[in-house]
């Protein structure tokens, strides 16, 4: 079984925090991390290799700095890593991003492909879906356990939803994507670290790839970014000190006059 | 040239979700600035008798789908049926519903239509020529975008439930049912549902309470919080720091990564209000905060802000309504 795991490098964003002064993102010295789906998704590939024997090929886009999530991933214990870079996918939304995944997908060949539910950056959940619609190919999204049947070569997913969960089977190739929940990834391994270290991360630009120009970057994107804002909380009022018996008051009170008890 | 607003109108088990209607809502509002009709779709099998309701909600039309093949929610078949839908009557905006069904179709059928998607959008705004401006919390939470879609139709949207508000139940609105025949491509089928287990939820939904005790890392001891619940007729939610710490259930979480609510009064207690909290909540009603740092940002949001210790609080306004 060949599997590809799509990554994304993301800023820590639970470590990003709003200038106060000039009201913008601070985001000097926030670390660059594996999303964490991303990351339970090269566990789930690692687990079907460990119990199946399957080939762990791990696949980030971005810019050349993101080649250090690949390195992380081949230290866990993935096989191979290619880094899609080139100016031409700059400015990529959800749709020119899927696009150019898909081609990279396309040219590697895999049975399966394994994705993280959603990137803690931009929140969508959109490029897996998308990827697999491109290549058209079942999903499977919010994947919380999975398992292979070597006899049949049925894949086994249980797909969580709010109120309940489903039980899916599917043969041949698909894509699915992973919630965190699924697994605890493992840490890196010792003769892993080491082994990266002589291992090649493989390049995939504009040119490797068969994709029309006008599907990708900011021209093959059909959403774009009018503005941005940060959060503006106008709301400033007293806070009062008071100790525990006369806040219990306060508060009682505050609700009763309100006539919300 | 395409027009008009549809609403994915989500059923499971033949129930229409809250969100369906909030949607219908929305589009109606948005509507109402390019006079353009509002369609709602509904796809399911037996759920013929739902469409009614959705007009009472809103819909000009219903577009209809009852069909077996509709029995559970599958990707492939309802991007297949929206998709054969979309293409005959070419509609100008889709608006889904944030949930694990609408974050799972919308972005298949973007693709298949190859037009833009904007997730998980708090607020829709539109001109009189039908463009969305569509606004998203990105970077969690600490940073609003709003997002166009100017050279493709549908332009699509997924919107975060409990956001927008549903009309009240009109059932004199008239509207029009318009039911389609799909033609099944069902050597797609590949993904069989072996089974479908429906999950009792024993916790209450903190969604529809009317007030909530929310607590967060500043209360040590939790059994205060619901006995004060219980005493307010409210419910018990919490901050994402005692969900993580494996303390309250993730079905009581408010915030990015939890729910959005807007109750009639939110009572923090011991929460600071990280920006991912406070998107959750800050549209409530009346906010009570109590932490003992003064300089909490929960503070900002709150309309009375008490500096004391969350934990002698609850117990001290547990004591009052014992003695009421």
């Amino acid at each position: 079984m060949k599997i590809i795991v799509c990554i994304k490098q993301v800023p820590n964003t639970t470590e990003i925090k709003i200038d106060p002064v000039t009201n913008t993102l601070k985001r000097d010295g926030v670390p660059s991390i594996i999303n964490p789906d991303d990351k339970t998704a090269i566990e789930a590939a690692l687990q079907m290799k460990e119990l199946h024997g399957a080939q762990v090929t791990v696949i980030t886009m971005g810019p050349p700095q993101a080649e250090k999530a690949l390195r992380e991933a081949l230290a866990m214990g993935a096989d191979e890593a290619f880094l899609l870079t080139d100016r031409a996918f700059g400015g990529s939304d959800t749709l020119a991003t899927s696009t150019i995944v898909a081609a990279a997908i396309r040219k590697l060949g895999a049975d399966v492909v394994f994705c993280g539910r959603q990137a803690i950056d931009g929140d969508t959940a959109q490029v897996g879906p998308q990827i697999a619609e491109h290549l058209g190919i079942p999903q499977i999204t919010y994947a919380a356990a999975i398992s292979y049947n070597e006899e049949t070569g049925a894949l086994t997913v249980k797909r969580q939803f709010e109120d309940r969960y489903q039980m899916l089977e599917v043969k041949g190739q698909c894509l699915i994507t992973f919630l965190s929940t699924m697994a605890k990834p493992r840490y890196m391994n010792m003769w892993d670290i080491v082994d990266q270290d002589e291992k090649e991360v493989g390049k995939i630009t504009f040119a490797d790839l068969d994709v029309d120009k006008e599907n990708i970057g900011l021209t093959g994107s059909p959403t774009k970014v009018k503005s941005t804002a940060t959060k503006q909380f106008d709301k400033t009022i007293e806070t009062l000190e008071l100790n525990a018996e006369e806040a219990a008051k306060t508060i009682l009170a505050a609700l009763q006059q309100r006539h919300l008890i | 040239m395409s027009k008009n607003i549809w609403v994915f109108c989500e059923q499971r088990d033949g129930e229409l979700q809250p969100v369906a209607l909030e949607l219908l809502g929305a589009a109606r509002e948005l509507a109402a600035k390019t006079g353009e009709k509002v369609g709602a779709l509904l796809l399911g099998s037996g759920v013929t008798e739902k469409a009614k309701e959705l007009i009472a909600y809103g819909a000009d039309e219903v577009y209809l789908v009852d069909d077996e093949a509709l029995t559970h929610y599958t990707t492939e078949a309802y991007a297949q049926a929206v998709y054969q839908i979309v293409k005959a009557y070419e509609p100008s905006s889709m608006l889904f519903g944030a949930t694990s069904i609408g974050r799972d179709l919308a972005p298949r059928l973007s693709a298949r239509l190859r037009t833009g998607l904007t997730a998980d959008c708090t607020k829709l705004e539109n001109d009189e020529e039908g463009n969305l401006f569509m606004t998203r919390p990105a970077f969690g939470g600490n940073l609003f975008a709003t997002i166009i879609c100017p050279g493709s139709r549908p332009q699509m949207s997924t919107v975060r439930p409990g956001v927008m508000q549903k009309l009240e139940r009109d059932d004199s609105r008239t509207g029009e049912i318009i039911p389609v025949n799909v033609l099944w491509d069902a050597g797609k089928f590949a993904v069989k549902v072996i089974e479908e287990v429906k999950e009792t939820q024993n916790v209450e939904k903190i969604e529809d309470a009317k007030l909530l005790v929310s607590c967060g890392r500043g209360v040590k001891n939790l059994e205060p919080a619901f006995t004060l619940a219980k005493g307010l007729g409210g419910t018990v939610s919490s901050s994402r720091a005692l969900v993580d710490a494996g303390l309250m259930e993730q079905a009581r979480q408010v915030g990015q990564t939890g729910k959005t609510v807007r109750p009639q009064a939110y009572l923090a207690f011991g929460i600071s209000g990280a920006i991912q909290h406070l998107a959750g909540m800050e549209e409530s009603e009346f906010i009570v905060a109590v932490n003992t740092d003064k300089g909490a940002p929960i503070f900002k949001v709150a309309n009375l802000g008490i500096v004391a210790d969350a934990g002698a609080v609850m117990k001290e306004l547990n004591k009052l309504l014992e003695k009421e």
